[in-house]
């Protein structure tokens, strides 16, 4: 627990990092000299063999692990320590966003969270030509991109269809950049199918938006509102998550018997150890790091009572393939009827723990239980509930098997549908795939489509060509390229298999 | 009552390239072309349970029970590795199926679809089960709303079309070859009721598109692109027309053996044939 020279001094000279990459590089390693979070062996040790996982949030949790200011509060009234007087005009309030954007604290060192952008910016609207507005966004998202180049970065527009979500997605669709990585919140009340259909267009030629399911994810947050952050993050507005720990769900089958052995005793087990760790957590930086001092909450932007503990999962597929093997049974994660079903009983049984155990400081008292992503470290653990990268059926087969753990998972589920380019002759057909997943439950529609460059990894976008010049070791001015390379190497992410192509060039069908 | 069954050899619930938006495809067996092209043989021959497939089955979803093979959708992962196995370009994972039930698997998928399409194999072979499944479709109040379109070679007669097209939306028809020559030689039929269908097809209002296959040195020669521009402006008020690119990899010799058309070859059919008039082409988006 001291620091290592070594790596230090690796970080220093590495030619493919830029200066403020190293300054954060060389925080987290300072950071992580500090002695881990009191816990209980129990769980120190769940943690050590990789049941547990911390996601690399550091031994000294000094600001929560994603904040979502309510930014509003900021145009409405200024703000005194930034010294800065309600904005009057478009430009202005923009200005103002700018600056706060650059005080936001996340565990990325970069804002996960810019807000709702088109309810933020509407009011200041009036008088503006559309030309005018267009040309602002397009300013605007050239900063983005340029000064917080972080795919976790996330913009959210809707649900009410209006002029500013409009210029968005056609700016959005225009520059196909990484950042600001984009969510569509849909109700079919309010949004209409023509926003709704520009969204997906755009989805066909650049894989964003993600399209969040609002009428779900209203009901499991409150009046004050959720945004939708980093890999499709549901979180509460004006709050956010302290932390994000999450549980290997096929360590936890290694680790028992056969499926009733896991279900009685092996999951309650790691869950308890897991709310332990997330105690331990949350408890540092809300009763040690000093972090509710800051002057976002004295203004108002965040209000310490919303912040919840995110308990993550991922692994299940492997998990019900394992325990399933250990019970003698056959069929398969994702295609198989029974295997599906053993999926949705684990997180119906998680989800039910979750909602009935107390965790102190969080928002409600309770952490909200997270299918979680993946990041590029992951071997032999598939993303949250996702089917194995290569082996999905047909995209609406996939829904189908999926459809059912959303309602288990009020901070959020991905899925990633990957789709052969041929959609993009055909846009209805991503229309109504996109209708048709939300119709069903999904909490969340997101679809890479073969032949863009831009492409999500595990939740987050990468350049199929910045990962081409990092692995020739050119560096990339993008933070999550690294990220994304590494994945793609050990993980096969890019060998998810498109579905659909032309069956006059298919070699039998359906492939 | 003596409903008609169909002989299904396999259900796409998600397709965009059959037809606008998304189309649940629902393959029928069994085809009255030969064709020297094809990239789906296993839709052609019946299968003769001789269980050579069994073993390379790596989910062990064929089983061999009393001389017959025994398929089990639910352990299947469509990884087609049976197709592979059979030597006589069979396939064990066909089954006969009732109207009600492809009625419920369009009812499974509903809030994901657009539309049928009925495709092959040849599905205007199991006419009189297509017959049903559109007026089923037409009349059912739920499902109303969904599309039918028909993939088909064009062999089908007159009579054939009067009781398909009342129920049907539209049909997208292959014209292998203009040449009578050629086209025998690469479907082992004529084309004189294929050519007669897209008349027959147009006058109905019905005629969808037609889709052309780019063989080099075979359907890109001066004669058939002008044969086939020619027709196009005796149609009048032409149809789409899509283009698509061959591509040897999966197909049986001796076509195997041809060359795969490339963007350029394709680009330059439809320039010729937009210099002779034809005005909507479509090409591929995705090139092999
Ligand atoms: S599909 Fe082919 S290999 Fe399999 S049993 Fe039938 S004929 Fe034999
Ligand atoms: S496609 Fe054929 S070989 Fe593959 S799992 Fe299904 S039945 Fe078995």
């Amino acid at each position: 627990m001291s620091l290592d020279l070594d790596t230090i001094r690796k970080i220093v000279t590495d030619p493919t990092l830029n200066p403020s990459q190293k300054a954060r590089f060389l925080s987290l390693e300072a950071e992580n000299a500090l002695p881990y979070p009191e816990t209980d062996p129990e769980a120190a040790q769940a943690l050590a063999e990789g049941v547990l996982c911390d996601l690399v949030e550091g031994h000294a949790p000094y600001k929560p692990r994603y904040v979502l200011p309510d930014f509003s509060v900021l145009l409405a009234n200024g703000s005194d320590y930034l010294e800065l007087e309600p904005p009057k005009t478009l430009d202005e309030a923009i200005n103002c966003l700018m600056i706060a954007w650059h005080h936001t604290p996340s565990v990325t060192a970069m804002p996960v969270f810019i807000g709702h952008l088109d309810r933020l910016l509407l009011p200041f609207c009036e008088g503006v030509t559309h030309d005018d507005l267009v040309n602002k966004i397009r300013l605007l998202w050239r900063y983005i991109d340029r000064v917080l180049p972080d795919a976790f970065l996330h913009t959210n527009i809707g649900p009410e269809d209006n002029r500013v979500a409009r210029a968005i997605l056609q700016v959005d669709a225009e520059l196909k950049q990484i950042a600001p990585n984009l969510t569509l919140l849909y109700d079919p009340e309010s949004t209409g199918e023509t926003l709704l259909r520009m969204a997906t267009d755009n989805i066909a030629a650049c894989s964003k938006p993600h399209i969040a399911n609002h009428p779900l994810h209203a009901a499991a947050f409150d009046a004050r509102g959720y945004g939708i952050v980093s890999c499709y993050n549901a979180l509460p507005a004006a709050g956010g998550a302290g932390t994000l720990v999450r549980l290997n769900l096929h360590e936890v089958a290694r680790r028992s018997e056969g499926v009733e052995d896991f279900l009685q005793r092996a999951l309650p087990h790691y869950m308890e150890l897991q709310f332990r760790l997330i105690e331990a957590r949350m408890g540092w930086l809300f009763e040690r790091s000093g972090f509710f001092e800051n002057f976002i909450v004295e203004e108002g932007w965040i209000d310490r009572d919303r912040f919840t503990a995110m308990f993550g999962i991922y692994g299940m597929a492997e998990a019900v393939n394992m325990l399933r093997g250990k019970n003698g049974l056959p069929g398969q994660y994702g295609f198989d009827a029974e295997a599906n079903a053993l999926g949705y009983r684990i997180s119906e049984q998680m989800a039910a723990k979750v909602e009935a155990t107390p965790v102190k400081h969080a928002w409600r008292g309770r952490a909200l239980l997270h299918s979680q992503a993946g990041i590029s470290s992951d071997l032999e653990a598939t993303p949250g509930v996702r089917i194995p990268y290569g082996s999905e059926p047909d995209p609406v087969t996939h829904v189908k098997a999926l459809a059912p753990h959303h309602r288990f998972y009020p901070s959020g589920i991905s899925e990633i549908l990957t789709l052969d380019e041929t959609v993009k002759a055909n846009p209805q057909a991503l229309f109504t795939l996109a209708k048709g997943a939300l119709a069903s439950g999904f909490r969340e529609f997101t679809a890479n489509v073969a032949g863009n460059d831009l492409v999500r990894v595990t939740g987050y976008m990468i350049r199929l060509s910045d990962v081409e010049k990092y692995r020739n070791k050119e560096g990339s001015r993008i933070n999550t390229t690294g990220l994304g390379a590494e994945a793609a190497e050990l993980t096969g992410i890019l060998e998810r298999k498109p579905r659909v192509i032309g069956h006059e060039y298919a070699q039998g069908y359906g492939q | 009552m003596n409903m008609p069954r169909a002989t299904v050899s396999k259900i796409l619930p998600f397709s965009c390239v059959d037809g606008p938006g998304n189309r649940l495809v629902l393959f029928l067996q069994g085809c009255n072309f030969a064709c020297v092209t094809c990239h789906n043989p296993h839709t052609m021959a019946l299968c003769t349970h001789c269980g050579d497939c069994v073993p390379a089955c790596p989910t062990g979803a064929l089983t061999l029970r009393d001389g017959r093979v025994v398929f089990d959708p639910a352990t299947c992962t469509d990884c087609d590795d049976c197709l592979r196995a059979c030597p006589i370009n069979a396939n064990p994972m066909v089954r006969e199926m009732s109207l009600q039930e492809v009625l419920a698997v369009l009812r499974e998928n509903l809030a994901f679809l657009d539309g049928l399409t009925v495709s092959g194999g040849e599905a205007t072979t199991q006419l009189k089960f297509l017959v049903a499944l559109f007026s089923a479709i037409r009349s059912a109040p739920d499902l109303a709303h969904l599309s039918c379109l028909v993939d088909s070679n064009g062999h089908l007669g007159p009579n054939g079309w009067a009781r398909l097209l009342p129920g049907a939306d539209g049909v997208m028809l292959d014209i292998k070859a203009l040449d009578p020559e050629t086209h025998r030689r690469l479907t082992g039929q004529d084309n004189a009721r294929v050519l007669a269908s897209a008349r027959l097809l147009q006058a109905a209002g019905k005629l969808e598109e037609i889709r052309y296959l780019v063989i080099p040195g075979v359907t890109d020669t001066e004669p058939e692109i002008a044969a086939l521009g020619a027709f196009l402006d005796e149609l009048g008020a032409a149809p789409r027309l899509r283009l698509n690119a061959f591509q040897a990899h999966g197909v049986r010799p001796p076509a195997a053996g041809w060359p795969t058309a490339t963007r350029a070859e394709i680009d330059s059919v439809a320039s010729r044939l937009s210099q002779l008039g034809v005005t909507h082409i479509e090409t591929p988006t995705v090139y092999l």
